[in-house]
């Protein structure tokens, strides 16, 4: 499988990354390179074969649904670039 | 008078029982000489206050002996470790300013045990390199050069600023994370030790995520023992991250017995990759005949599905990194671009903040995970994981631990591969199989190849068996021999 450059520009957008046209040919070319070389996985039979899904033989834990922590809006909300008396700002997203 | 930046942990830390010195002498030694080596561009940030102030709180505690096992010893901390008021960037520009109000749980288990923070080391950006020349903050140089050459070479990567501040003895160790060999391929690169535990043996919790099964933190040190005390302190049961796995740390120094009398030692044939360079090939067999000297038994072994661990890996760790790269929006932390409404701010903030390396494997794992496509590629690839880790599980039943090379070359130049994303990939290849199926390995230090550049073994074992690891690099460290330290051309 390959990808032209209108797949890739509609991968940008639900990545979220803002590609300008002039790079999207050369990220095409690029992408599809790597996208060729992973292609050999196709010759390994994996009929039957579960996919790994847990790295270690460990059942995920349960814990009891509490509050544990928190309190300190200004600690969460401090490091963001345009927080604004505890909380976050977005854009507007509502008209 | 002591040379304090030539000591071993092991040595720094009994002396520092002793009262032979201070942890504010050790520590400023090693200040000292992380400022008179900027030009190796190890650090993103230097916390040489703290350190001091660390320093002589672990004075008063050695001096009323209720010193922790890691009191007073400097270290480095990988710049993808979140430390408490202390910048965290992971190399990139979407996260420069960003300063955590949490601690790491790796980074907290070392400083309980009483351990001192240089600095915040460079890396590869959001660890996504292996050659340390993808970080916003440039290139980290090898502190190892070639014989009359002053060509920078790559320190490896994703570690590579701990791995140059370990082997330029600017740091006692470091702390290092390994995906698909950011321990180990860097260790090589600079003549260190670097160990990734088991997947599940030290606490994801706190640190950047970048595959969040593949991932685990380990340390990188200058001898085996050294890797031994500070994986002690490092490891850990830890309920904030689900896949941490509750067993008891071990002492793994106790481990280092120097016998591996009626060990057996798994080669695996396909590691024997084309136009892999002789130099290579001799360092193994001389690891093999070192180990058999020692009284192991060596056993001809087959890891059929070796070929397939890189382009699987390929797919995996973009699909993880996509989902987990999907936090960096321009809202709660780092870097904010504005657009005309909040897609674009997002499009915008991301383009500006991700550098090229980290856009192509967010790109690749968007579109292996979109609609359509799951199936053909990350379904696949977690099957091919699965026959992975199924040779290693048949093959363990035969064998204690497996010897291969670390890395197909010694340090190449920097511009050298990174022209080309597939020849850059090509230097996991003997270290990614162990993060696919979640096995211990360890880099350590063997020879050096026809230019005097530093090489390294790979020792891997049993899930949760870095006691094993451990003992085999051991006996291999001391049939090696001492290793020339890097010349200081940085101090001239």
């Amino acid at each position: 499988m390959s990808v032209d450059t209108e797949t890739v520009r509609r991968i940008a957008h639900l990545a979220r990354i803002a590609v300008k046209e002039e790079a999207l040919e050369p990220m095409t070319g690029e992408l599809n390179t790597i996208l060729g070389w992973v292609e050999q996985l196709g010759e390994v039979n994996t009929d039957g074969v579960e996919p790994m899904t847990s790295v270690v033989d460990a059942k995920l834990r349960w814990r009891q649904d509490e509050v544990t922590d928190g309190n300190y809006p200004e600690r969460v909300t401090g490091s963001a670039p345009d927080g604004d008396d505890g909380f976050f700002t977005v854009p507007k997203v509502v008209e | 008078m002591t040379e304090f930046t030539k000591l071993t942990m092991a040595e720094a830390r009994d002396g520092l029982k002793a009262k032979d010195f201070t942890s504010v002498e050790l520590t400023e030694a090693h200040v000292s000489a992380m400022e008179a080596a900027r030009v190796l561009n190890c650090f993103v940030t230097e916390t040489a206050e703290r350190a001091l102030m660390q320093a002589q709180k672990s004075d008063e505690k050695l001096q009323s002996g209720t010193g922790g096992p890691m009191e007073g010893l400097p270290l480095a901390i990988k710049d993808l470790f979140c430390t408490d008021g202390v910048q965290t960037t992971a190399s990139s520009h979407i996260l420069e300013g960003f300063v955590p109000r949490y601690e790491s749980t790796v980074s907290s288990n070392l400083w309980r045990d009483g351990a001192v923070m240089l600095g915040k080391t460079n890396l590869d950006e959001f660890a996504m390199g292996s050659s340390n020349e993808t970080s916003y903050f440039g290139n980290v140089i090898n502190p190892y050069r070639r014989p009359g050459d002053e060509t920078p070479l790559v320190p490896g990567g994703s570690s590579g600023g701990s791995s140059a501040a370990v082997a330029a003895r600017l740091a006692l160790g470091a702390t290092g994370t390994d995906t698909g060999g950011s321990i180990r391929q860097p260790a090589a690169f600079t003549g260190i030790v670097g160990i990734k535990p088991t997947y599940g043996r030290c606490s994801r919790w706190g640190i950047v995520a970048f595959a969040s099964s593949l991932d685990q933190a380990g340390p990188m040190t200058r001898t085996v023992q050294d890797a031994a005390i500070m994986l002690g302190s490092m490891a850990g049961y830890d309920p904030k991250d689900s896949t941490s796995v509750d067993r008891p740390v071990p002492d793994y120094e106790k481990a280092l017995t120097g016998d591996v009398k009626g060990l057996k030692i798994g080669v695996p044939k396909e590691y024997r990759v084309d136009g892999m360079p002789s130099e290579i090939e001799a360092l193994w067999q001389r690891g093999i005949d070192w180990l058999k000297d020692a009284g192991a038994e060596i056993v001809d072994i087959s890891l059929p599905h070796t070929k397939y661990a890189l382009p699987a890996y390929y797919i995996v760790a973009p699909a993880e990194a996509s989902s987990n790269l999907a936090r960096y929006d321009g809202v709660k932390y780092g870097l904010r671009h504005d657009g005309k409404d909040i897609v674009e701010m997002y499009e915008q903030t991301r383009a500006a903040g991700f550098g090229a390396e980290v856009q192509r494997r967010v790109m690749i794992g968007t579109y292996v995970l979109s609609a359509g496509y799951y199936d053909a590629y990350y379904l696949k690839a977690q099957k091919v994981r699965s026959l992975i880790a199924g040779d290693f599980k048949s093959v363990f039943e035969k064998v204690d631990a497996i010897l291969t090379p670390t890395t197909p070359s010694a340090a190449f130049g920097a511009g050298e591969k990174s022209d080309d994303p597939l020849s850059m990939y090509l230097n996991d290849v003997f270290t990614v199989t162990g993060n696919l199926a979640g096995l211990p390995g360890i880099s350590v230090p063997a020879g050096v190849d026809g230019q005097g550049l530093p090489l390294g073994l790979q020792v891997v074992g049993k899930p949760f068996d870095e006691e094993m690891v451990l003992r085999v690099a051991d006996v291999i460290e001391k049939a090696a021999g001492p290793q020339a330290a890097p010349q200081e051309w940085w101090k001239a």
